[in-house]
């Protein structure tokens, strides 16, 4: 059934290798799933920069907390979590990049990157307290449904 | 794919090549600290090469403006050479594109620092 959802989830430590294997792991699906190159790209560098976030900023870089990231896999989009054990915090404390006074800021351009690359984009409380990230990308039309075409090893381990 | 560098003198231009991705770790970590190696060796004027950089995220961009910054205040110049697709696309969006100068000539790119 085509409406049936897949679901995946894994809990990453808080290193920076972790954003690798996020960004590995949510190729492998979006591959699978059907998108095409450069929508992979943007799906990988958004995953990649939500782990940074809840790496850096959520869990301070601290070892013993978690980061929690699931891929919902629907008819119709590719949702991905990004859970941190941080205090969470609000889109509109956020400063704008493109800012002429934060233009050359080292950081801050994560949360951006992300708006810009997915289709949808928000931040949420999550049950951790933390902050959750939930963004999605729509199907590329004509794409392997979550029953489809995808590769054994990509698919999502679990139906939700 | 890690990122490698290799640095080339041009008058009194260095030219750094790089190659591989500037990301979080170990990719930004390098381009830091090859930026600083040549500030420490009085090398202010830097040209970097990324025709063979095909992916940066937002820590590599914070450390391109991080270089970017640490040359300026040393009163020297850091330009870019040679990007590829999805760099360029990447420093357009985040309005970057208008901060660095950018070129596509190496010879160019060389004789814009006389």
């Amino acid at each position: 059934m085509a409406s049936e959802i897949k679901h995946l989830e894994m809990t990453l430590e808080t290193i920076v290798e972790s954003v690798n294997l996020a960004e590995e792991m949510c190729l492998r699906v979006a591959e699978a799933a059907g998108f095409g190159e450069d929508d992979c790209y943007r799906i990988g560098m958004s995953v990649r920069e939500g782990v940074i976030n809840a790496f850096h900023y959520g869990n301070q870089e601290r070892p013993e907390k978690k980061i929690y990231l699931a891929i919902d896999l629907t008819a119709d989009k590719m949702i991905i979590h990004v859970l941190d054990e941080g205090v969470g915090f609000k889109l509109i404390d956020v400063p704008d990049p493109l800012a002429e006074e934060n233009l050359l800021s080292t950081s801050g351009r994560g949360i951006f990157l992300m708006r810009a690359f997915m289709d949808e984009f928000d931040v949420v409380s999550g049950k951790t307290g933390g902050a959750e990230i939930v963004m999605s990308k729509k199907l590329p039309t004509g794409s392997a449904s979550p029953n489809g075409r995808g590769g054994q090893n990509a698919r999502p381990q679990k139906e939700a | 794919m890690s990122l490698h560098a290799t640095h080339r003198d041009a008058g009194k231009v260095t030219v750094v090549d790089l190659s591989g991705r500037i990301v979080l770790g170990d990719g930004s970590a390098l381009l830091r600290k090859t930026i600083r190696g040549l500030l420490d060796d009085q090398r202010k004027m830097i040209l970097l090469n990324l025709a063979d950089v095909d992916y940066i995220d937002s820590s590599g961009i914070g450390e391109l403006v991080s270089g970017f910054t640490a040359v300026k205040n040393q009163s020297g110049d850091l330009k870019l050479l040679h990007l590829t697709k999805k760099v360029r696309d990447l420093l357009q969006i985040t309005k970057l594109y208008t901060v660095f100068d950018v070129f596509t000539d190496e010879s160019a790119a060389l004789r814009s620092f006389s």
